[in-house]
């Protein structure tokens, strides 16, 4: 069954608790990583590593340079299992 | 045809380090190149780097490691038959440096040979010194890992002139007692040769040039499974190593990786903090500075994996001399 919006939120929320230490209630969907939630490129790709291994979606370093908020990380990764 | 006596197990019995005496910090780097201080600190954790000077060739720094670790070792340069530097930059394609390095330190006549595996070179040296042992081909191995980075660095290249520095590392390798137990682990050792574009110097007029990110991307996914089966060949739980030593490529690499591997009571070297990425010296030269301040015991697991260009990457776990 596709993941919800909100269960790719509340996961992605964990991931980002873990590898930047950013408590998961501060990841909402309009926050941008680098400039809202002080994420840089090197944790972008730690969490992209995690949301693989999650989410079972891969996002390559081409398309992850492109995803600027925690809504298109959840966008991609919604399109990405519908797709898959 | 008769073979040679084999010896049921090395180990290392000493090691010793080398740094060029000047320090150059990221605000020094700040004042040439468009960077600063906390940017270099929080993509990498170097504060300071070690740079040879001008007239420090690679040999020099490998003698001054490899003489160290002989003398802590307690033999004498006639107990030595054979030399291995692992150096991705060495002074010259002919001759090698480990002749006449071996030279320099009174061992005469040793088999001497460089090897080249980037920044896994002292992992793969240390594998090929405790198979020399094992089954006689030398009776005490000296290995060095020695780089002089900065003469392939272009110094107005941000990327790569923040990391790259210069130092040596080496070990003594001989044969175990009777009554003691095996202190080299068995190798786990591999190469992914697509990958051989992320980091490269194309000629020898060019400078060293590294794909970070996917650079970043590979080691903090592809290792941790290396270093856990490396453990897993020796028979030690990763909960009871003492120390972790992985290259020191980059701060955040060495962070990530210990987190996925799970060695709770192990002491994590960051030596690249005041060293920076001394290829394949980095990891010798860490376990040296580690063992003199006193912070892992005589005797006790540690497990060391290298990895860098190629890509190539090992991993084993040793026993602390």
């Amino acid at each position: 069954m596709a993941m919800t919006e909100q269960e790719i939120l509340a996961g992605l929320g964990e991931i980002i608790d873990e590898v930047a230490g950013v408590p998961a209630d501060q990841v909402t969907p309009e926050k941008t990583f680098v400039d809202d939630l002080d994420i840089d490129s090197l944790s972008m790709v730690e969490i992209a590593v995690a949301a693989q291994d999650k989410f079972g979606v891969e996002i390559p370093d081409d398309q992850l340079k492109d995803l600027k908020t925690v809504q298109d990380v959840v966008d991609y990764v919604r399109r990405s299992a519908v797709s898959a | 045809m008769r073979l040679s006596d084999g010896r049921s197990g090395a180990q290392i019995l000493s090691f010793g380090g080398y740094q060029p005496a000047k320090v150059v910090t990221n605000d020094d780097l700040a004042a040439t190149v468009e960077t600063n201080d906390a940017w270099i600190r929080s993509r990498t954790g170097i504060v300071s780097r070690r740079i040879a000077g001008p007239d420090e060739t690679v040999a020099d720094m490998a003698v001054a490691a490899g003489g160290k670790a002989l003398a802590a070792s307690g033999l004498t340069p006639e107990d030595i038959d054979l030399v291995i530097v692992a150096t991705c930059t060495p002074e010259a394609q002919i001759p090698n440096t480990a002749a006449p390095v071996a030279r320099r330190l009174g061992i005469c006549a040793p088999g001497a040979y460089d090897l080249n595996a980037a920044c896994a070179g002292f992992c793969y040296a240390l594998a090929n010194a405790s198979d020399a042992v094992r089954t006689g081909s030398a009776r005490h191995v000296l290995v060095i890992g020695a780089e002089k980075l900065s003469q392939w660095v272009d110094w107005t290249d941000r990327s790569t002139c923040i990391i790259f520095a210069d130092g040596a590392g080496a070990a003594v390798v001989g044969p175990v007692t009777e009554d003691t137990a095996p202190g080299i682990g068995p190798v786990v050792w591999g190469s992914d040769g697509d990958m051989a574009d992320k980091i490269f110097v194309k000629d020898r007029n060019s400078f060293i040039f590294q794909e970070g990110q996917a650079v970043f991307r590979w080691a903090t996914t592809a290792l941790h499974p290396v270093a856990k089966q490396a453990c897993e060949r020796a028979g030690v739980d990763p909960a009871d190593l003492a120390a972790f030593i992985p290259h020191q490529a980059n701060l955040r690499i060495v962070e990530a990786i210990a987190r996925k591997l799970g060695a709770p009571q192990a002491k994590v070297a960051d030596d690249i903090v005041t060293a920076g990425n001394t290829s394949s010296a980095s990891i010798p030269l860490a376990l040296s500075r580690m063992i003199e301040r006193g912070e892992i015991p005589s005797g006790a697991p540690a497990l060391l994996i290298g990895f860098g260009a190629g890509i190539c990457y090992a991993a084993q776990v040793i026993k602390v001399p």
